[in-house]
């Protein structure tokens, strides 16, 4: 499927099926998650490892969802890079209704641009949080991780760019380490 | 002709381990745990040799997806993640893939989304257990 079919396909899905909450509520609550753990940790790079652990155990599990509900129909992905789109056009769409545009594509990188964070809504950083490089949303980050890494694909994924911290766009970067291979163990 | 069955659904997490099994007819014989352990890995194998005897090497093959007795037929639905779902019903049953689908749907919302269920464990979950049975079960008046 080409990428304004998977879009047409992803904006069908989001209308389709599952329960949806009110944004504002989930924003805020996650706004006030960052701030907890911001307070808890009192080091901005504990808080992102934090904020990526925690995306990481939504992912492994959101996965099995999207394969249940939002896959049939789709082709199944060969390569690394046919993954993409779907992330980007499905999946982003599916759960958080954001519009992701995919760039730089190669064997085994690409970069999601964010259009509209949902998460981003209502925020602004502190000087002191800018400085020292909050990622707000590294939860995402954790996330397509997660989700990656259950369909066989050991991957790391970061923030390049984020308009919180006076970037022009937000940008994850999603890097293919490997293939988890399947094999039966050899016969001894 | 005998009505279409649901005898039971086994899960198996992606070590080929019995992760959840559960009985929805009183037609069958009970194995104990430990025979149902035995023959959920005993599949699980089958299904990995079987994936590495196809002809076609240029995609993956899915391995074993039915096995057909003349007194019952089980179906083999592998996800994506590795899990497999087994549903043991009678002979020609004409709906196990959209069963499958189903239930892989709600295994999705109700034991993925609980936040105590560790992956690859034992599920202990009775709303799982309850949405299961509503529509997998025979309501008796059917099977009497």
């Amino acid at each position: 499927m080409n990428t304004a079919k998977l879009k047409q396909f992803g904006e069908e899905q989001w209308r389709g099926k599952g329960d949806k909450i009110n944004a504002e509520l989930f924003v805020m609550t996650y706004g006030a998650l960052v701030k907890q753990l911001w307070e808890d940790y009192e080091d901005i790079g504990a808080v992102n490892s934090a904020l990526d652990r925690m995306g990481y155990g939504i992912g492994v599990r959101l996965i099995e969802e999207f394969l249940a509900k939002h896959s049939p129909g789709l082709a199944k992905c060969r390569v690394f890079a046919e993954t993409a789109d779907v992330v980007a056009s499905v999946g982003f769409k599916v759960f958080l209704n954001a519009s992701v545009g995919v760039s730089h594509i190669t064997h085994d990188e690409y970069s999601l641009t964010l259009l509209d964070n949902p998460l981003n809504q209502f925020v602004a950083l502190p000087d002191s949080a800018v400085e020292k490089g909050l990622l707000y949303s590294n939860i995402l980050a954790g996330c397509v991780r997660g989700a990656l890494e259950m369909v066989n694909m050991h991957t790391a994924v970061t923030f390049t760019e984020d308009e919180l911290l006076g970037h022009q766009h937000t940008t994850i970067n999603v890097k293919l380490l490997n293939y988890i291979d399947e094999h039966v163990p050899d016969d001894e | 002709m005998t009505f279409p069955l649901v005898h039971s659904l086994w899960i198996l997490n992606k070590a080929g381990g019995l992760v959840y099994s559960r009985s929805f007819s009183d037609q069958l014989p009970g194995l104990n745990s430990n025979e149902q352990l035995v023959l959920a890995g005993t599949l699980h194998g089958v299904h990995a040799i079987c994936s590495r005897i196809s002809p076609i090497t240029t995609s993956k093959c899915s391995g074993v997806q039915v096995l057909e007795s003349d007194s019952f037929d089980l179906t083999i639905f592998l996800t994506r993640t590795g899990t497999k779902f087994v549903l043991i019903t009678t002979p020609g049953h004409p709906a196990t893939q959209a069963l499958l689908s189903r239930v892989y749907e709600v295994y999705a919302d109700t034991v993925m989304k609980n936040p105590f269920h560790i992956p690859e464990m034992p599920i202990r979950n009775e709303i799982l257990d309850r949405t299961l049975d509503g529509f997998l079960r025979t309501p008796d008046f059917m099977t009497h």
